[in-house]
């Protein structure tokens, strides 16, 4: 199989964090009862007419420029014309001739550290299209257009691409540029961005492509990575035994693990593209090009390093951090309040993760906030709350965003500081444990760990583990 | 005189006076769609009579309470079948939309609303304005008032005939290759088609996008210039529309036109003119010269091109424009088909009229893929190359005259056998929609059997003024013509 070389190309469409959809004043909201976010404009009313939301112009600037491309100064609109009941005009606005993005590039780093660049052949905005639902029992099918005219940018790469390897280091260098700049949440699953995977195989060192085929429907990183071998087999495989590869689309079956032909070339539609006479040129001038410019914030990649040389967190920890923007944003704005970076780091490196692993949740969906975090810390470094009800506390500001301050008033969970108090409990479990005791004297030190655990119970965790180990440790030595 | 005769500026001031009623004026317009409707066919919905006066009411409360103050408040109006207008049927002429009401109105619509216009009824066209004659409404063709045996032109053929039949004031018609103008010139009334984008088309259910425009047809120059005044507007629904300097034309309505530059393209009165027709032009040419115009003749160039180069670019986007009438959202499906492709087939196939589909096909045909660049891109180019033309015209003359038509009105029947010469007939008005200009169409005559022939003046972009000044000062050399009406 070493013979054979997997060329790939991708279509990665990204739906767009505007308020309002492209041509219309619609609500973008997920979710709603069908047909309640429309107007005659995105349900195709005879007489309607479309508006250019300028929010999209510039979500797919600043993509553009993030992912280096030349943007056209003079764009323009097209029409692709085809008939389906998902597509309330029987055309799509989206943009052929003169697309807002062209000749990008974005640089990709693999798991062994080795860096290539991934070529952007263009970038384009689009109307989304509404979705149809089959209604099983009256046997019919009914259209929503709630996502009809929700904005869209495709993006598509030049075929750069030669494993499944590269393929999710780009789209993850997309992600993380988009959301960056808050042009999308970028959720695969949901379908806010979407990759269609062009793949050809050829012979190592061959000079010229082979046929390719579009694969569609891939809804997770590792369904990509099983569409993409499945493809390169499969491929492969009619090369091998004489026929040839047929240019056409494919829909990846995830739980079947295998792709079956939707259309070939020949019935290929003709879309019959034409400027979108409805709408006018974008004019993009110096002026506006250099104002979202200059709006661009800090990427990933910068971010990273300035938060191991300002911060003097790890790479590694500054790396996991960075990987989601919302992260970041936690990070930073908990930092500017308790000026402690290690300390918010180790709490989103640990306790965040581990919450967010056993809870299924994404980093996106965090939602604590900074100032809750950091009153946590502060409870903590005053001596006010041990490291066993901090954690409990956290798990409550992570599910419920609860005030720390509060919650510890409320359930008494200060740490005791009655010296001499803890000295009367302490004395008593240390006549009561003969054994521990005889243990520690013979040298097993670590025995002082379960007088430590019983005074712990004994004030119900509220006291300082490391005040209770010093005491038990004088009081021992003593004897 | 009776006052179905009066200009809609007229009765707008009779009403404001208090001499004449809302209630009057709707009475006798419908009074006269009794009468002449029958045979002139110029509506495809005529409002119920008892809705009409009921908004007649509440138009003159406002009168009265000088909450209305417009030129028009009051005066009753038809609308031509393309532009929505809420709850009332919107058919394009077409089986498709049958039963297809709005939920909203046409920007242009709302406006005339606002001003106090009441409309009487939705006019009679050519299915989807796609025709130079009325015939190809699926609710029956439209007669000429000045004779039943002859079409009224088109597409705004209902609307030119209505008010030739004074089966109301005026009338707002569209005009994508003239078909504002040339009507008006075949029913021997006025009307002007503006600067592109200097209405709204929003509502306007579309043909050829980038050539549509609305604009008034009415009994004289005046009425036209006071009803673009109250439809023209910035609207920010429409993309293409233009925020303009001035939205004053009554201002130009001066009888003035000394120094005025007035050029004539020879390539206008070249093969295919009728020699009546030509003569009533130049003839009106002279009445202005006399009134202090400087008039002469110069080559314009490329006229020969502007009809293949608006049939490709029409025609292709009418291709897009009419695919959203697919039996699925609104408008006819047929009863029986197998499958969503053989619905949209069926009902596509049954819904639309020959003329509809001979240039879904051209459009079709034209944008697709090998042949784009060959027709539609060409097309375009021929376009931009017919604007420079006129660019250089405007250059040296304020005015372009010209007949609207090369021929007065063809009997009915005559045209439909040979769409090649029913489109060659569109030749003087065409280029003035690929080039965005106005131009208006008035009568400066009648050929020997009687039918009216029109002048037409096209002006620079955004230069209407220069056109109804030009208009205005002929039109004070005759008097308006009314048809008589020999009912069937």
């Amino acid at each position: 199989m070493a013979k054979y070389e997997t060329v790939i190309g991708l279509e990665v469409h990204v739906e767009l964090a505007t308020k309002t959809k492209i041509f219309c004043g619609c609500s973008t909201a997920f979710g709603g009862a069908p047909n309640t976010h429309t107007c005659p404009v995105c349900t195709g009313m005879p007489g309607s007419l479309p508006v250019l939301n300028k929010q999209v112009v510039e979500y797919a600037m600043a993509v553009g420029i993030a992912t280096n491309c030349k943007i056209t100064q003079n764009c323009k609109f097209d029409r692709k014309n085809y008939f389906y009941p998902d597509n309330p005009q029987n055309y799509q606005i989206s943009q052929l001739y003169l697309p807002i993005c062209r000749d990008g590039r974005v640089e990709i780093e693999l798991e062994d550290g080795t860096k290539k660049t991934i070529g952007i052949h263009e970038i384009h905005m689009e109307e989304d299209a509404g979705k149809l639902i089959h209604d099983e029992w009256d046997d019919c099918s009914l259209v929503d257009f709630n996502r009809s005219g929700v904005p869209l940018i495709e993006i598509v790469s030049e075929p750069d691409m030669r494993s499944a390897e590269e393929v999710n280091a780009y789209l993850d260098k997309l992600r993380l540029i988009i959301q960056y700049l808050g042009a999308s949440d970028c959720k695969l699953q949901e379908g806010s961005m979407r990759a269609d995977v062009n793949l050809s195989v050829r012979e190592v060192g061959s000079k010229e492509f082979g046929t390719r085929t579009e694969m569609k429907n891939l809804n997770s990183f590792k369904a990509i990575a099983r569409a993409i071998a499945g493809e390169r087999e499969r491929q492969i495989d009619l090369i091998e035994s004489g026929e040839s590869v047929i240019q056409e689309t494919r829909r990846w079956d995830d739980t079947k693990g295998y792709s079956y032909a939707m259309r070939s070339k020949e019935d290929a539609q003709d879309y019959r593209y034409f400027p979108e006479p409805d709408l006018v040129p974008i004019i993009i001038s110096d002026e506006w090009l250099d104002e979202v410019k200059s709006r661009q914030p800090e990427f990933r990649y910068e971010k990273l390093e300035r938060y191991k040389k300002e911060y003097e967190i790890p790479e590694y920890d500054a790396k996991i951090i960075t990987e989601s923007k919302h992260m970041a944003d936690i990070f930073e704005d908990t930092v500017a309040i308790c000026n402690k970076p290690k300390k918010v780091s180790n709490w989103l490196m640990v306790e965040t993760m581990r919450l967010m692993k056993a809870h299924e949740l994404e980093a996106e969906e965090l939602s604590f906030s900074p100032e809750n975090l950091a009153k946590l810390i502060e409870l903590v470094d005053a001596g006010t709350i041990n490291g066993n009800v901090a954690k409990e506390v956290f798990e409550k500001i992570f599910l419920d965003n609860i005030d720390p301050v509060d919650y510890v008033d409320k359930h008494g969970l200060k740490m005791d500081n009655d010296v001499d108090g803890l000295k009367v409990i302490l004395e008593k479990i240390i006549s009561d444990n003969p054994q521990s005791v005889e243990d520690y004297n013979n040298g097993k030190k670590k025995a002082i760990g379960f007088l430590v655990g019983q005074a712990m119970k004994e004030t119900k965790g509220k006291a300082n583990p490391g005040v209770i180990n010093k005491m038990i440790q004088e009081m021992l030595d003593k004897n | 005189m009776g006052l179905t005769e009066l200009t809609a500026v007229g009765l707008g001031k009779k009403i404001k006076a208090g001499e004449v009623t809302v209630k009057q004026a709707v009475e006798a317009v419908f009074e006269q769609i009794e009468k002449t409707e029958k045979d002139v066919n110029a509506y495809v919905t005529v409002l119920d009579k008892e809705t009409v006066l009921k908004r007649a009411e509440e138009v003159q409360a406002d009168i009265d309470s000088r909450k209305l103050d417009s030129p028009l408040a009051g005066v009753p109006v038809a609308i031509k079948d393309n532009m929505c207008t809420e709850g009332i049927l919107t058919t394009c002429s077409s089986k498709i939309l049958g039963n297809f009401n709005p939920t909203f109105s046409s920007e242009a619509v709302i406006n005339l609303e606002n001003a106090g216009a009441v409309i009487v009824g939705k006019a009679n066209m050519d299915e989807f304005a796609m025709g130079s004659t009325t015939e190809t409404s699926a609710y029956g063709e439209t007669k000429n008032p000045w004779n039943l045996g002859h079409v009224p032109g088109g597409s705004s053929g209902g609307s030119c005939a209505a008010v030739a039949a004074e089966e109301c004031f005026f009338a707002l018609g569209s005009d994508t290759g003239g078909s504002i103008r040339q009507p008006s010139s075949f029913c021997g009334v006025t009307g002007l088609k503006p600067t592109y984008g200097t209405v709204s088309r929003y509502g306007l259910i579309a043909y050829g996008s980038s050539l549509d425009q609305i604009g008034p047809v009415a009994k004289d120059v005046t009425d036209c210039a006071s009803i673009l005044e109250i439809i023209a507007s910035h609207d920010k629904k429409d993309s293409t529309s233009v925020n303009r300097e001035s939205y004053k034309f009554t201002d130009s309505l001066t009888d003035d036109v000394k120094g005025m530059k007035i050029g004539i393209p020879k390539d206008y009165f070249g093969d295919g003119l009728d020699h009546e027709v030509k003569e009533a032009v130049l003839a009106a040419a002279d009445v202005l010269k006399e009134k202090g115009a400087v008039v002469e003749e110069f080559e314009l160039g490329l006229v020969e091109y502007a009809i293949p180069a608006y049939y490709v670019i029409a025609s292709a986007e009418a291709s897009s424009n009419l695919a959203r009438f697919d039996g699925v959202k609104y408008g006819y499906r047929t009863n029986d088909a197998d499958g969503l492709h053989g619905m949209y087939k069926r009902t596509r196939s049954e819904g639309f009229g020959e003329e509809v589909k001979r240039r879904i096909m051209l459009g079709s045909f034209v944008l697709s893929s090998g042949y784009y660049d060959a027709y539609y891109l060409k097309a375009l180019r021929t376009k931009a190359l017919i604007k420079k033309e006129f660019d250089k015209a405007f250059s040296k003359y304020d005015v372009i005259l010209g007949p609207a038509s090369p021929t007065t009105a063809p009997k009915l029947g005559e045209s439909l056998s040979d769409p090649i010469k029913m489109y060659l007939g569109d030749i003087y008005t065409i280029s003035v929609n690929l080039a965005g200009l106005p131009g208006i169409s008035l009568p400066c005559g009648t050929d020997s059997k009687g039918l009216p022939i029109g002048l037409q003046l096209i002006g620079d972009c955004f230069k209407e003024n220069n056109i109804i000044r030009a208009a205005y000062s002929f039109e004070q050399s005759r008097e308006y013509k009314r048809p008589e009406i020999v009912l069937g």
